[in-house]
């Protein structure tokens, strides 16, 4: 149980992942003929409660700057993503061996 | 998903700066004083630094039909205490503030309030309780880490919520439409961070065991186990 503990893991989070995309239909375009935009942001949303509970609210600043177009802006995320994976691949790479290489010392320590 | 830039009225915007500022600076100094004394556990700070970035990068559906992100700033809780989070969800927010127009500059100190003080400090007190009930490391690890997600965009909704109080409910009707929309949508994002941050620390206690003793985070016995 304890080997396939995190392959489980990994395995429960791709199906978390995965069963929204399935689960959640994309409804019928409205009256006026729009289509229904699905799993947009969660900010953006916060933005219509915030636009429907005041009216009036105008945001006073704008970002200093937005990514250009969407494709920059999933530019940025992944590179955001791979820098800490990068990161967290090379400590446990390092850790793995390292690990090794203790168990190679004690063993011919004990030759 | 954090508070995007002007979303947050002046006032606001400058109490949860002032209110987040103290966190960061005890933040930097334990850090600090931390590598002074380990400086071994440098990389370690930079595992749980990347730990966050990864996961506040993967925007994932949910079932609700809309997408957030994780925080992952559990792991680095457990691990460094909930101070040391502080500058780091900062690093993290400002990257993704300056850069990709997420979050923002003046929202800045309420993002750093929720995700980098209130979710850290959760994951701690979360992890200390399940160990005192003798919940397993894993179990414990689990708990902390989802509820520290949860806990982060309930704050949120409770952030928006005071800046935006419902005309006729007030702050708790406001506080239902927020959390609706951020609490609701983190619940399967908030096990999946679990899952994460238990599949990185059973790494960690298989290859780092000498560390995680060091740092008081599990016992011989459990290492060993």
């Amino acid at each position: 149980m304890k080997r396939y503990q995190n392959l489980l893991m990994i395995i429960a989070v791709v199906a978390l992942v995965a069963l929204p995309l399935w689960m959640v239909q994309k409804p019928a375009p409205g009256p006026d003929g729009k289509t229904v935009e699905i799993f947009r942001g969660a900010d953006d949303q916060a933005k219509d409660i915030i636009g429907r509970i005041a009216p009036g609210y105008q945001p006073w600043i704008k970002p200093l700057m937005e990514p250009p177009s969407g494709e920059i802006g999933s530019l940025l995320f992944a590179l955001q993503a791979a820098l800490g994976a990068g990161f967290i691949g090379y400590y446990l790479g390092m850790s793995v061996t390292r690990a090794r290489m203790r168990r190679e010392l004690t063993k011919e320590a004990q030759c | 998903m954090h508070i995007m830039e002007g979303f947050l009225p002046v006032k606001h915007a400058i109490g949860w700066s002032v209110a987040s500022a103290p966190f960061v600076a005890y933040g930097l100094y334990s850090i600090n004083r931390r590598i002074k004394e380990n400086p071994e556990q440098r990389m370690l700070l930079g595992v749980a630094a990347a730990f966050t970035f990864v996961l506040s990068a993967l925007k994932m559906p949910s079932v609700t039909g809309s997408c957030s992100h994780p925080t992952g700033t559990g792991l680095g809780a457990i691990l460094f205490g909930p101070a040391a989070m502080a500058p780091i969800g900062m690093v993290v927010l400002l990257f993704q503030a300056i850069l990709l127009a997420h979050g923002g500059l003046t929202t800045l100190g309420a993002n750093i309030f929720s995700m980098a003080i209130v979710g850290p400090f959760a994951a701690t007190a979360i992890y200390r309780l399940a160990k005192a009930m003798k919940l397993s490391f894993g179990i414990s690890v689990f708990l902390a880490a989802s509820l520290a997600d949860l806990l982060t965009y309930v704050t949120t909704s409770a952030q928006l919520a005071l800046a935006f109080p419902d005309p006729a409910g007030g702050f708790a009707a406001s506080f239902a439409k927020f959390a609706a929309v951020f609490a609701v949508t983190q619940i399967p994002l908030a096990i999946s961070e679990g899952l994460l941050t238990v599949v990185v620390f059973n790494a960690l206690a298989r290859f780092n065991p000498q560390e995680l003793k060091e740092m008081n985070v599990v016992t011989v016995r459990e290492v060993q186990v």
